[in-house]
């Protein structure tokens, strides 16, 4: 036993080890705390040897204490140190300390960072699985992000018990620092096919995990997720899979039907418990609903009323948890519209109301309209009213596509005769015409019908509430007139002797909308220097108000008589020729908005307001209670702080907002907060208990000239069928142009919801909100939940600034030891140096074929920039291949750049090559482009074979994020040899060096463009030395030209400006100055991380002189 | 659960569901901790709290009963080996039973590496019992379903602590 073998050594080293303190603590049972205390000093004086073992011995006795409930957290610093010992044995318990007790407000723990990422990469694997496993326990969203890309690489490591370890941690770090979720969310999914098990089940936990918390953003792995379930035969694995479809299947009713059979299948055949009850509690809690509707199904359609009823009653009790799974039977409810039974009818209803989709809206509003023409009996039709109302304006008309065709509904149910729900329509009638503007002007023209043909609508005044509507109608003429087209029209018709018939309040609205389309009226006539007409319009009004005057209705007469005078005066002013409508239309200047219910809680509170500090200093309980101060506040608010501690708790607040609520709902002069008018109706005396003559019409009325929602459905299913056609020709479109992108996923969802798109862009105003409000979404999320920050989009492309952070170099790192960075392959490439001079020569004879390679590219992409970059890399393998990049040709677009980069293959053996296929390890930032569907395992094949001795070129194409930052991606070529013995497979690794230099292009600067470019201040400076250059300053500055693509601005004497500018724009300026032995760079760019690695790379070639 | 006391209830959903597993205790039936693994942050003090807390909901059960316990917004798994209670504290929607596995592959791994595990064993070798955790369950999601690769690994590590042994054993130490 290896620990036997461990036991012992160190027993000897120290005086008092862990073993010793356990039995010494066991045998001081008395007196524990004391012999305690003892020991903690011992450990003290420990922690102050140098002796890294003395210390690790100290530490591991301070993590047993730690476990006993002593506090440590003084030896923090130690831990630390312990942490960072070379030697595994210490490390490990420095870990497991820290991972004891570090937590977030452990202060030194971002000292940790450099000293975990050189664990991290140690070749050591457990070394990176014991900072892993710590990393686990203390990951704070500081470390979450510093080292966030780092643990993404080791999520590719060679080593699955790394692989493994890193997929898990991943989670931790999205819940610390959501925004890594994005860009390493796609090597995540692919760890879900990884050939080892471990890491394979490591990243369904993970994937799990995300889902279950967000499920829509993963349904597209669905997919994927079945097939691991069906094949996997991991019951751990297969629980979690289980559980994520759990929290799939709501959003996507389908899938349920898909899930019955292998459940089913696992639920018989399975022997562990913990599956079999993670089955059936999935199957309880989502499928089972999907069954029990399909059941459900079958009674509705049985002839049995009773069934029917029962089967409808069950339904709308699932439709309540689960909506989904009602909505395919859709069908099934409409015909039940159609029965004769009329509470079989009012279920179904009940049940419409939940199905809707903004697909089948008019569909089914359109059945329940021809319900409304046949219905008999009010309380039927005032239902299918009611129902059409609610189903068309629920969540804010979200099912809506055309307004015009919703208006023209409202405006058809004005045909009703005897209903009591008239102040419904009216209210939606307002609604919609406030909020949609674009509705307005056709909304004004309808309305304007309305108030024309009033005489039908309110053929029995007193006893019809749908006259109501006329309420809505004259309010939304007034004061949207300037839609109106035939305005004078209108105002004749609100004039009317009928009108005195119509119930108070709606006669108070006409009269003061009177006035507003009298004054737009009067501003038109005046414009257009129709003087007469302007008189002529006075004086209508002048003839027909009195009539309004003798109202018995108070608020009409006096709102008339006051409207008469005004009106008498103006008309004074008119016989002297003065222009008055200007002024009379100032006095409805102004909009009205709707306020929205939220508006009063997002008031901000204005800064150096508390609204917890006490205004009045509260009396001391001493004083009596008739001795109480007289305040401006209520008294109740008074006594009630007297009690109060000056800090209450959330719970307190909580119940005092819900007191408060009530109060105000109570208070009928504490302005409600639903902002739709319906309100005010309900105080409406009389109307509900109205009762409701019939009259038998036979024949239905019809308003003459009004325009019938039918006709806008046929518009709406024209417009969207074209839309659909144009979609699908721009897919076929995009198809052709993005060869690279596939859409697996679309066919999940075909008839996707989002397909249509509104007809005119009705942007339905949202509720005015104060000034400086916060952002809607945010009162809605619990921000103490931290799943809500991983409530993010993965389908989307990545954007440039998703990247994940790289960690520059510092140089504490530089301690880091050089063997761990090397690749063989560069070792390797050595040797072969002569033959790459002289390949470099032949490079210099293919410049005019890049010449040619240029303009191709030119004439595929339209992109702006072409570049040439130069020299990216060489690398060798001596037996049988030589490998050389040269060339790159790049373009740039807005968002990434495309590079496409030339190898030349070069075949050195005497054998025969063929069947080469090039991979590169993709980076974040650095991706090859590679041929739709295939991943990222896939190699591009090589397009040729080479015969011995000689050379071909092949490119391959690679996308960037960024180019302030060098890179190194490691590719491997394999490729089968064949000579007279066979063939065999063989493999080359390379790396391929992206240096920040090759995104440089040689650009001309003159020395005052210079100048002033120094001068503006846009650029950060960094500034580098290298000691030991003996070369000549003129030699020098050619190596900078020619390496680096800079080109000299000015030269004074051993001082010289030089200028280059990035493919993306990027300025950077130079100013190179040799000393003695040695030369100083000062560098300026627009971009920090760009300049300071331009300049490594630098001090890296100057080195070498 | 609902039965969160007021005002603390606040502070534990902020820290608290992050996790499957939240955190897990073995004690023993005198009720004194021989290791705690969180995988959730909290003070010091709140922890201590919850230990006191659930070792007495769980000594104070009897044996017959079942093996879950409702607490506050989690829910408490717990089985007793010999003189040692396993718990843990997991979440409203995850596995009691999975859990129950998890404990039983968690004795079954120091089993394996200690050789017929008793309670002196994790007392003395305490680290140890950390570290079979660690490569057990990382971050409170099971990392390694083989009971062999889990034991290798631990193995494997030790043996590296082996040879820096011996290396501090030459005289030049």
């Amino acid at each position: 036993m290896a620990l036997k073998m461990v036991k012992g050594s160190i027993d000897r080293m120290f005086d008092k080890n862990l073993q010793d303190l356990v039995r010494g603590i066991r045998n001081h049972k008395e007196d524990e705390a004391k012999y305690i205390s003892q020991c903690i000093d011992e450990i003290k004086q420990e922690l102050k040897q140098d002796n890294i073992a003395v210390k690790a011995n100290a530490v591991c006795k301070l993590t047993y204490l730690q476990m006993l409930g002593y506090d440590i957290s003084w030896a923090a610093f130690n831990i630390i140190e312990v942490m960072s010992a070379s030697k595994f044995t210490f490390k490990r318990i420095g870990y497991l300390a820290a991972s004891q007790c570090f937590h977030e407000g452990t202060d030194v723990i971002m000292l940790t960072t450099n000293q975990i990422r050189k664990d991290l990469s140690s070749p050591n694997q457990y070394d990176t699985g014991v900072a892993l496993t710590g990393l686990s326990c203390f990951v704070t969203p500081d470390l979450a992000r510093d080292l966030a890309n780092d643990i993404m690489t080791l999520m590719s490591h060679t080593k699955p018990y790394i692989r493994k370890k890193a997929v898990l941690i991943m989670y931790k770090v999205f819940l610390k620092y959501p925004e890594s979720l994005r860009p390493a969310f796609p090597r995540l999914k692919e760890k879900l096919e990884d050939p080892d098990p471990g890491v394979q089940s490591a990243a369904v936990n993970v994937i799990c995990e995300l889902a279950r918390r967000n499920p829509k953003n993963y349904l597209s792995l669905a997919p994927l997720f079945f097939k691991l379930m069906t094949s996997s035969t991991n019951n751990w694995v297969l629980i979690k899979i289980i559980k994520l479809f759990g929290a799939l299947t709501p959003l996507e009713p389908r899938l349920g039907k898909k899930l019955i059979e292998p459940l089913t299948n696992l639920i018989h055949s399975t022997s562990a418990m913990s599956l079999l009850y993670e089955c059936v509690n999935t199957v309880i809690c989502g499928l089972f609903f999907q069954l029990c509707v399909q059941k459900l199904r079958i009674l509705i359609e049985d002839s049995d009323q009773n069934l029917k009823y029962l089967g409808l009653l069950a339904m709308s009790k699932i439709l309540k948890t689960h909506p989904k799974s009602v909505q395919s039977h859709k069908d099934l409810i409409l015909q039940c519209l159609d029965d004769k039974d009329e509470s079989i009818r009012l279920r179904a209803l009940d049940l419409l109301y939940g199905m809707v989709s903004k697909k089948n809206l008019m569909e089914i509003v359109k059945k329940l309209m021809i319900h409304v023409d046949k219905a008999e009996g009010t309380t039927y039709r005032d239902e299918l009213l009611t129902k059409i109302i609610d189903i068309c304006s629920q969540s804010n008309y979200q099912y809506i596509t055309n307004f015009e065709w919703y208006i023209s509904i409202l405006v058809e149910l004005t045909r009703l005769e005897g209903t009591r729900h008239g102040h419904l329509i009216a209210a939606q009638m307002l609604d919609v015409a406030i909020r949609v503007k674009a509705i307005r002007k056709f909304a004004v023209s309808q309305m304007a019908m309305l108030l024309d043909n009033a005489h039908l609508i309110a053929s029995n005044t007193q006893r019809n509430g749908i006259c109501e509507v006329l309420y809505a109608a004259a309010w939304i003429c007034g004061e949207f007139s300037e839609h109106l087209e035939e305005a004078n029209q209108t105002l004749e018709a609100m004039l009317r002797p009928k009108v005195t018939t119509l119930p108070g309040h709606i006669q108070a609205v006409y009269v003061q909308n009177m006035v507003k389309l009298y004054a737009s009226i009067l501003q038109q006539k005046e414009q257009a220097g129709e003087k007469e007409a302007a008189q002529e319009i006075t004086q209508l009004m002048i003839e027909r108000l009195p009539q309004f005057v003798q109202s018995a209705d108070l608020e009409v007469q006096e709102r008339a008589s006051c409207i008469l005078q005004l009106i008498k005066y103006i008309q004074k002013l008119q016989a002297k020729e003065v222009p008055v409508a200007e002024e009379v239309i100032a006095l409805f200047a102004g909009e009205l908005n709707p306020v929205a219910p939220k508006a009063q809680k997002k008031v901000p509170v204005p800064e150096g307001l508390d609204l917890d500090a006490w205004i009045n200093e509260p009396p001391s309980d001493s004083e009596s209670e008739d001795e109480k101060p007289k305040t401006i506040f209520h008294e109740e608010e008074q006594r009630h702080s007297r009690h109060r501690q000056p800090e209450i708790d959330e719970e307190e607040l909580a119940r005092r907002r819900e007191a408060r609520k009530q109060e105000q709902a109570n208070n009928p002069f504490y302005i409600k907060s639903s902002p739709s008018p319906q309100k005010r109706y309900q105080d409406t005396p009389g109307v509900e208990h109205i009762p409701v003559v019939q009259i038998d019409l036979s024949v239905p009325l019809k308003v003459p000239g009004m325009p019938m929602s039918d006709q806008y459905v046929k518009l709406e299913e024209e417009r969207r069928h074209k839309q659909k056609l144009e979609k699908d020709k721009k897919k076929k479109k995009q198809k052709k142009e993005k060869r690279g992108k596939h859409h697996r996923h679309n066919s999940l969802h075909t008839e996707s919801e989002e397909d249509i798109a509104p007809a005119h862009h009705v942007d339905i105003i949202t509720e005015e909100m104060p000034e400086n409000a916060l952002p809607s979404d945010e009162d809605d999320k619990d921000p103490n939940d931290p799943y809500k920050a991983l409530d993010i989009d993965l389908d989307k492309p990545l954007a440039d600034s998703e990247k994940l952070p790289v960690q520059r170099h510092r140089n504490v790192e530089t301690l880091k030891s050089p063997d761990s960075e090397v690749p063989l392959v560069e070792k390797k490439s050595k040797k072969p140096k002569k033959k790459e001079k002289k390949h470099k020569d032949k490079e210099r004879d293919k410049g005019k074929k890049k010449e040619k390679e240029k303009k191709v590219v030119e004439e595929e992409e339209e992109e702006v920039k072409k570049v040439i970059l130069q020299d990216l890399h060489y690398f060798s393998s001596c037996c049988y291949l030589l490998l050389s990049s040269f060339c790159c040709l790049g373009t740039a677009s807005d968002s990434f750049l495309q590079v496409t980069v030339s190898v030349i293959f070069e075949n050195k053996s005497t054998s025969f090559l063929k069947s080469m296929e090039l991979n590169v390890l993709d980076s974040l930032n650095t991706k090859m482009l590679r041929p739709e569907g295939s991943s990222v395992h896939d190699g591009i094949p090589v397009p040729f074979q080479l015969p011995p001795g000689i050379s071909n070129e092949a490119q391959f194409v690679f996308t960037l994020q960024s180019i302030v930052m060098a890179q190194k991606l490691k590719g491997t070529l394999s490729f089968i040899v064949k000579d007279d013995e066979g063939s065999t497979h063989e493999k080359l690794d390379f790396k391929l060096h992206f240096s920040c230099a090759s995104y440089l292009i040689t650009t001309p600067c003159y020395s005052d463009a210079f100048a002033k470019l120094l001068e503006s201040g846009d650029l950060h400076m960094s500034s580098i030395k290298v000691d030991g250059i003996s070369i000549s300053f003129q030699h020098l500055l050619a190596k900078i030209c020619f390496h680096h693509h800079f080109s000299v601005v000015e030269r004074v004497d051993s001082c010289a400006s030089m200028y280059s500018r990035s493919i993306q724009g990027h300025h950077v300026c130079l100013l190179v100055k040799k000393g003695e032995n040695s030369v100083s760079i000062d560098g300026k760019c627009n971009d920090s991380t760009l300049l300071s690695n331009l300049l490594d790379e630098m001090k890296e070639t100057l080195s070498k002189c | 659960g609902s039965s969160c006391s007021p005002g603390q209830g606040q502070k534990r959903k902020q820290s608290c569901c992050l996790h499957k597993i939240h955190f897990i205790l073995l004690f023993s039936r005198q009720g004194k901790l021989r290791l705690q693994k969180w995988y959730t942050t909290l003070p010091d003090k709140e922890k201590k709290k919850i230990i006191r807390e659930i070792i007495q909901i769980i000594l104070s059960r009897n044996q017959k009963t079942s093996s879950f316990v409702d607490w506050k917004d989690l829910k408490l798994v717990y089985k007793r080996y010999a003189s040692l209670y396993f718990c843990c504290a997991i979440e409203d929607q995850d596995n009691e039973l999975l859990t129950l596995e998890v404990v039983h592959r968690y004795v079954e791994l120091l089993d394996r590496y200690f050789g017929n595990v008793c309670e002196l064993d994790i007392i003395f070798n305490f680290e140890k019992a950390y570290f079979i955790l660690d490569e057990f369950i990382i971050g409170g999601e099971v990392q390694e379903t083989s009971k062999k690769t889990a034991v290798k690994a631990i193995e494997d590590s030790d043996m590296l602590q082996e040879t820096v042994e011996e290396y501090m054993n030459k005289p030049a130490f």
